[in-house]
């Protein structure tokens, strides 16, 4: 534990002491920015017209939960966001340690390979963490303006979490592949790539094989938490997919020591 | 401390190093010496578990380096051909890191830290980014690093590599400095070095240990001849052939000559001692001798024989 918390600090700290870490949170504040913005006002336009619209034919005005809809089209976008983001967090983990020959040391000294790994995806997860926090003060406006049911917000933002660990862990994994961390990040944009197509393929769920991609689409998955409800087989299908990536990098890491 | 047997490693099915054997003893320093490429790195890879081997096994401390690693790794300080070093850190901040990863407990960590970096005299750029330092500074924190936890066995690959002569001047000055209290394996393939430095050589070359001897003994026992300078008064031809007559002498090297001093290099059959011989020969021919002394073959000349030569069976490993 002691080990572990060794390298997640280090490597944590690390993401601040280069520019790519600020860069980082800046394009993706200005994206959900801009993103949010125009999601709340396309939002509240909608529901003024509706109102006014019920107004003029004299109907009862249709309750329209606005808060909620923009929670809901904001983490929609979100998690297309993050998507991309992702890639630059996880680049650096293993590649610039091998391009530095720092992983001799992490290597030699009395570690086992597994804490390096752990170490390394807990501070790649905590800095996602930090974007999601970001991410939470444009939200935040949303108690300022109303009182948004809880409970989507809520799941909403354990959807991102366990959809975060499970690209993060990924993104790690590729990142052991080579020692050149823009290449690392082209193959982890690569992967993104067949991820968003397998969604573009679930699109409709009709034969078997479509219901198979379906389950194995990783933004599929997050509808239902972004709609509020928390559903096992989402949150099981996300915790294997970050224990998977978190294998494949060690056994990654482990073949270091075969290839030298 | 550390025993080597029978070890080897294939990349690719090429033989990177190819049955070696050997040991070092508690408290001596061991010189691990070749040509770029015969496998000093492979081997110190090995001993330090980063890599585990083809066949063969290796042992520090009494542990198996792969079958016990953390336990054999746990008493090995390692500085590799390139310096782990974090660039971004400062130096003081880089050494606590180590520490931690070295299982340092939290209260000897500051003391240790600032224990190496007195060591490796560091104190000036102790808060300064790693970035910043010249090469002598960051193979120095690189030594440092590998000092922590103050480890029974340093393992050194080519630690004085790319530095200028006051700064490898320096390096070899600490690392006689930690003989005695730790075993030291350091390599090298700059031959001036291990005599320097080390109390044993291990030569290496294409993978394969080709001589394991004293420095000094290298130098006499395996060259196989002995050569004598020798400057003395008289017809250089004349000379030429009364050194020529004393038994032993295998060679004579005419040096060239100033006035009617000549000088020659004299070449002896090994371990025979010819100065007396050669000395009565001049005298008796009626020349003055002027100077007499033995050059003892630099480990460089020793080395190019060893590895030059194809039939090492001469050279035993001792
Ligand atoms: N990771 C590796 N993959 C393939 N070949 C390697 C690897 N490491 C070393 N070698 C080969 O093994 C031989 C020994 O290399 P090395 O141990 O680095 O020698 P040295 O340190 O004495 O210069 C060389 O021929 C080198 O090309
Ligand atoms: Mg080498």
């Amino acid at each position: 534990m002691k080990n572990i918390l060794a390298i997640f600090g280090r490597d944590f700290k690390s993401y601040f002491y280069s520019p790519i870490a600020y860069v980082v949170l800046t394009i993706f504040v200005l994206l959900a920015g801009l993103f949010y913005s125009n999601i709340f006002t396309a939002i509240v336009e909608s529901a003024m017209m509706q109102g006014m619209r019920s107004q003029q034919y004299g109907q009862p005005a249709q309750p329209i939960d606005v808060p909620g809809m923009v929670a809901r089209n904001f983490f929609g976008t979100l998690s297309v966001i993050l998507l991309f983001m992702i890639p630059m967090i996880t680049m650096g983990l293993f590649s610039e340690e091998r391009k530095r020959g720092t992983i001799e040391l992490l290597l030699t000294v009395p570690l086992t390979n597994i804490q390096v790994v752990l170490g390394k995806f807990f501070a790649g997860l905590t800095f996602f963490c930090c974007m999601l926090g970001l991410s939470f003060l444009l939200m935040g406006t949303l108690f300022y303006f109303s009182t948004p049911s809880l409970g989507p917000i809520f799941s909403g933002y354990l959807g991102l979490l366990l959809y975060g660990a499970s690209l993060v862990a990924l993104g790690m994994f590729v990142s052991t592949l080579t020692e050149n961390q823009i290449i690392a990040a082209v193959l982890g944009f690569g992967m993104i790539l067949v991820l968003w197509i397998v969604d573009a393929f679930a699109g409709s769920t009709g034969t078997v094989m479509q219901q198979i991609v379906s389950y194995l689409s990783v933004i599929q998955h997050l509808e239902d938490f972004i709609k509020g409800v928390v559903d096992t087989p989402g949150v099981i299908f996300y915790i294997s997919l970050t224990v998977f990536g978190i294998l494949l990098t060690y056994r990654s890491v482990e073949s270091y020591r075969w290839r030298g | 401390m550390i025993e080597v047997e029978n070890l080897s490693k294939t990349f690719n099915g090429i033989k990177a190093i190819d049955g070696v054997t050997f040991r070092v003893d508690k408290g001596e320093i061991l010189g691990f010496l070749g040509p770029n490429g015969a496998g000093k790195t492979t081997t110190m890879r090995i001993v330090t578990g980063y890599m585990p081997a083809t066949g063969g096994s290796a042992r520090v401390a009494g542990f198996d380096v792969y079958e016990q690693s953390l336990e054999a790794r746990r008493r090995i300080g390692y500085l590799p051909e390139n310096p782990p070093l974090y660039h971004e850190m400062t130096v003081r901040s880089y050494l606590r890191f180590v520490s931690k990863i070295k299982g340092v407990g939290a209260k000897q960590r500051e003391p240790g830290v600032d224990d190496v970096i007195e060591k490796c005299r560091l104190q000036d750029v102790a808060h300064r980014i790693i970035a910043k330092l010249s090469k002598g500074y960051k193979q120095r924190v690189g030594l440092a690093q590998a000092l922590l936890g103050d480890p029974e066995v340093l393992v050194l690959d080519e630690p004085t590599i790319g530095l200028d002569p006051k700064q490898i001047n320096d390096v070899r000055q600490l690392i006689k400095g930690l003989a005695g209290s730790h075993t030291v394996v350091l390599s090298t393939h700059i031959l001036p070095e291990v005599s320097m430095t080390c109390n044993r050589v291990v030569i290496i070359d294409r993978g394969k240990i080709i001589a394991v001897d004293t420095p000094e003994n290298l130098t006499s026992k395996l060259r196989g001849a002995e050569r004598i300078y020798l400057e003395a008064a008289g017809a250089a031809e004349a000379l030429q052939k009364a050194l020529e007559g004393v038994p032993g002498v295998s060679k004579v090297l005419a040096e060239g000559q100033t006035g009617e001093v000549s000088r020659f290099h004299v070449e002896s059959q090994l371990n025979q001692d010819i100065r007396r011989d050669l000395a009565s020969a001049v005298v008796r021919g009626g020349f003055g001798l002027l100077e007499m002394r033995t050059v003892t073959m630099s480990l460089e000349e020793v080395f190019i024989k060893l590895v030059t030569s194809e039939d090492h069976s001469g050279v035993q490993a001792a």
